[in-house]
């Protein structure tokens, strides 16, 4: 039955005064509250084989950085013993020893603390950036747009790895607070300060896109305030790509870490850092290969977790996608 | 188009000079003293090493050094590193084999990145479009640094079929670095083709096409493909620029002499002239390609037409 021959029906029931039943419609659609955008991508990312995946790779890369001793088997990584050096795996040392003769599994494991930390904080620092800077000139627009956007177009021109390498070299010697400890807090600022852009681009455009609509207006005539209008009418709309954005990015400044400190800028020693584990064993590769290869498994391991959250999130926040 | 193109130009001088800017403010603020540095064991008088900080315009405030270095710029001169040799004579140099590279790993990116998207694409939900869809899912999740050690492990040592550093035995030894640098582009190009192609299939003229009985290749190759591939070409047109100064972990690993190399080089020697000589240059590659590409693309989609 079709809506309008049921809206007939029903018309014809009441000029005749009575119920036949058949009026009445079949689905209940006032009970039942239409899903939202989150519970219809949570529905759809139950389903996904990748999600999973990723979101399995993320809780074991996650509790290995809050509690790398369980994943160690209880050895402290700096306990060495030169007479180890450069030893194969065995069943009582899985990934073997590292050149100082340290358990490699230990030193691979409290690696974890501080890539995650970085593309935590890294992301963290891209998020504030990106958002504060995109909602301004997509609100804003006009002069304020054209300059905040060719600022982000001269970022955008120098590669991340190029410009955060420059900033960490020249870091030690600004004297600025957090930049000149060449510690996380250091490689997560310099990968923020590069890595802004695609985020400001995102909100900006979302900005954009929905600043004229007629709710804005309204808020505007029930006398909001500019930030009120952003905070809770114009941002919001922002979330689900930048969440998508902010999941992938973790990954690919987790890589730019590793890359930073295999170059030689990042984290120095005796930090333990898969980057500076990847640096040390190069130089081995003909005689213990696994020294690049453990810390170059887990660290491709990690990226891809937050590569495949992200992907899937993607899939079930695009409605268009779906069938 | 003409004005167009005009104005594109005219856009891209500020982003130049504020992008070397930056690197120019950074770089001065570099620790240490590099005239003490040059001197070495044997302590320069007081007298030549004002002379030489004054050569080197390293007494002006930082605003005056740039507009003198972006003076001399305009006619071609970069300046020169702190041992007296021209930097244009080292870009000159280590140009050539970024160039290469960048030959090498674009080929690979069509060769390989666009074949797999246009197999995958034609049959969508077919075994080989899932294969793509996990390969490229893999290899995008595979940080450079990581896929260079590997790749050196199991081709170089373990193989024996590629040299794993150095240009000595010519394009060969380009085809391993080449392959590394291409891999994320690669998946994402065979992503990009194998979308445009499922998309284009259900498209109404490829309807007709085989409505008025054509064979499958020729709907294929000579309606759905030239379709499906501009977003291609232009994507790879935009990844030379940027695969032109994004070489510096595939340069180091492989020890190929290219920019990519010298700049990393340059930033641990604190050679100032040299570092902000090649990062412009990269710069000015990146703007460049990507102006070439929106260019391309009206003319290689005749709905798209600017002015």
């Amino acid at each position: 039955m079709t809506d309008q021959q049921q809206k007939d029906l029903q018309h014809d029931e009441v000029q005749a005064g009575t119920t036949t039943g058949l009026a009445a419609p079949s689905v209940d659609v006032t009970s039942s509250r239409q899903n939202s955008l989150w519970s219809d991508a949570w529905g759809q990312l139950r389903r996904s084989a990748i999600f999973w995946t990723g979101a399995v790779l993320g809780v074991i890369f996650v509790s290995m950085a809050l509690f790398p001793s369980l994943f160690a088997r209880g050895v402290d990584p700096r306990d060495c013993d030169l007479a180890n050096s450069k030893g194969t795996p065995s069943a009582a040392h899985w990934l073997g020893f590292d050149q100082q003769g340290c358990d490699y599994l230990a030193n691979v494991v409290y690696g974890a603390r501080n890539s995650l930390l970085i593309g935590v904080l890294g992301v963290l620092g891209v998020l504030l950036l990106g958002v504060v800077v995109g909602a301004i000139a997509g609100f804003y627009g006009r002069l304020t747009d054209s300059v905040l956007s060719r600022i982000a177009d001269i970022f955008y021109a120098l590669p991340l790895i190029l410009g955060a390498l420059v900033l960490l070299r020249v870091g030690p010697s600004t004297g600025l607070p957090v930049i000149s400890e060449r510690g996380p807090g250091a490689v997560a600022v310099a990968l923020a300060a590069f890595g802004w852009m695609t985020a400001m681009r995102l909100v900006r455009s979302q900005v954009i896109a929905v600043k004229s609509s007629d709710y804005v207006a309204a808020a505007r005539a029930m006398g909001a305030s500019d930030f009120r209008i952003l905070v809770r009418h114009i941002l919001p709309n922002a979330v689900a790509p930048v969440l998508v954005y902010a999941t992938i990015t973790i990954g690919v400044l987790i890589a730019a870490e590793a890359t930073l400190t295999f170059l030689g800028v990042g984290l120095q020693p005796p930090a333990i850092s898969w980057g500076l584990q990847i640096a040390q064993g190069q130089s081995l590769l003909r005689t213990a290969p696994h020294l690049v290869l453990f810390p170059s498994i887990i660290l491709t391991l990690t990226v891809m977790a937050f590569i495949l959250m992200g992907d899937a999130l993607r899939d079930a926040l695009d409605p268009r996608q779906r069938s | 188009m003409g004005r167009y193109i005009a104005r594109r130009l005219l856009l891209t001088i500020p982003v130049l000079i504020g992008a070397s800017f930056l690197i120019f403010a950074m770089v001065y603020a570099l620790p240490g003293d590099p005239i003490r540095a040059l001197a070495g064991d044997r302590p320069l008088s007081q007298a030549v090493m004002a002379q030489l900080r004054d050569e080197f315009n390293l007494t002006d405030p930082l605003w005056l050094q740039y507009v003198k270095y972006v003076g001399d710029l305009v006619q071609g001169d970069l300046g020169t590193d702190f041992r007296g040799r021209p930097v244009l004579d080292t870009i000159l140099l280590r140009l050539p084999v970024t160039v290469r590279l960048a030959v090498v790993a674009i080929a690979f990116e069509v060769l390989i990145g666009v074949v797999a998207g246009v197999l995958a694409g034609i049959r969508k939900n077919g075994f080989f479009d899932n294969l793509v869809l996990v390969s490229t899912t893999v290899i995008v999740s595979i940080p450079i640094l990581v896929l260079a050690f590997v790749s050196q492990f199991v081709f170089g040592l373990q193989l024996g079929l590629f040299p794993i550093a150095g240009t000595t035995q010519g394009w060969y030894s380009y085809l391993l670095p080449g392959l590394v640098l291409a891999s994320g582009s690669l998946a994402y190009v065979a992503r990009l083709t194998r979308t445009s192609i499922a998309e284009n299939m259900r498209a109404d003229y490829v309807r007709t096409a085989r409505a008025k009985g054509l064979p499958n290749k020729t709907v294929i190759v000579r309606h759905t493909l030239r379709n499906s591939l501009i977003p291609v070409v232009t994507f790879i047109g935009a990844d030379i620029g940027t695969l032109m100064g994004g070489a510096i972990v595939t340069e180091t690993v492989f020890n190929l002499p290219g920019i990519g190399r010298a700049v990393f080089d340059s930033v641990r020697a604190q050679e100032g002239a040299v570092v902000v000589g090649i990062v412009t240059l990269m710069v000015f590659f990146f703007i460049f390609f990507n102006l070439v590409v929106d260019v391309l693309y009206a003319v290689l989609d005749p709905r798209i037409r600017y002015d």
